[in-house]
């Protein structure tokens, strides 16, 4: 047993929990929490495996930006008959069954990959350097096609979201 | 098992990857289906880096395209935010079930 194995089972182990109980937790703020651990332990494999800068966006970019916004989306529209929305037993049931017959194919699918991968390549992971010099030279296109993405989509969001003035009411 | 190989991440993004989609599946609030989709979304990023460390050609690629679904996903939570908000002021619940209006 050496230090990786016991960080990965101790880091796996909170992230799986906490994924279930994003699943399984009835009330929806109680989900919002679980899921912000289940991304803290995402970024803690990534540190793990020695991808410095794509934890440190993880925890930047999910952690403090798109769980912030999940949290507002749930305040905004927390009322308590949504709260806690209840669904049939046999939509479980089949949920489920279909969800467990994915994890085994897909764990199956896994030890196949996995094969004679067992251990890491001594050379550490490209850091922040080598990324940026692949940003800008190889991966030029997927870059600059995201950022204007991400441009278009936060003012589509913006208007979406935008305060509207309804004749006869004085709801935002 | 004294050494760390790349099956326990697979197996990770697996279990990670199906936690979503019975999020997806089972939740009723649309911001509990917004959760299952950022989970799957984590789970294709776990087997990105995971691959990005083990496989030796894909170091630098495994770690590119993992950002880049991170920004995605960005996107991805705001517009249906917004979209989820704008639904709920117009008709005040956020359960997926009613938002039947186009139903044949």
């Amino acid at each position: 047993m050496n230090l990786d194995v016991v960080l990965f089972t101790a880091i796996a182990s909170t992230t799986a929990l906490s994924a279930l109980m994003v699943v399984f937790s009835r009330n929806i703020v109680r989900s919002a929490l679980w899921l912000l651990f289940t991304l803290i332990g995402v970024s803690l494999l990534y540190f793990l495996l020695g991808a410095e800068f794509v934890g440190a966006t993880q925890l930047i970019v999910y952690v403090g930006g798109t769980m912030v916004l999940v949290v507002f989306g749930v305040m905004l529209t927390a009322q308590q008959q949504f709260l806690k929305i209840r669904i049939r037993p046999q939509e479980w049931m089949v949920a489920s069954v279909l969800a467990g017959s994915l994890f085994v194919l897909l764990v199956t699918t896994s030890f196949h990959l996995g094969e004679g991968k067992t251990s890491p390549p001594t050379e550490p992971m490209p850091g922040t350097g080598p990324l940026g010099v692949g940003f800008l030279t190889k991966y030029l296109l997927p870059f600059e096609i995201i950022s204007v993405h991400l441009l278009v989509v936060l003012i589509g969001a913006a208007y979406l979201a935008r305060a509207k003035r309804r004749p006869g009411g004085n709801r935002g | 098992m004294a050494e760390l190989g790349l099956t326990p991440y697979l197996c990770l993004g697996a279990f990670l990857f199906c936690c979503g989609l019975l999020c997806i599946a089972t939740k009723r609030n649309a911001i509990g289906i917004l959760m299952g989709v950022e989970l799957v979304l984590n789970a294709a990023n776990v087997n990105f880096v995971a691959c990005a460390r083990y496989v030796p050609q894909f170091a630098l690629e495994g770690q590119v395209f993992a950002l880049l679904v991170i920004v995605l996903a960005a996107g991805e939570a705001a517009v249906a935010l917004a979209i989820i908000l704008n639904f709920y002021n117009n008709h005040s619940t956020v359960d997926v079930d009613k938002a039947d209006e186009l139903k044949g």
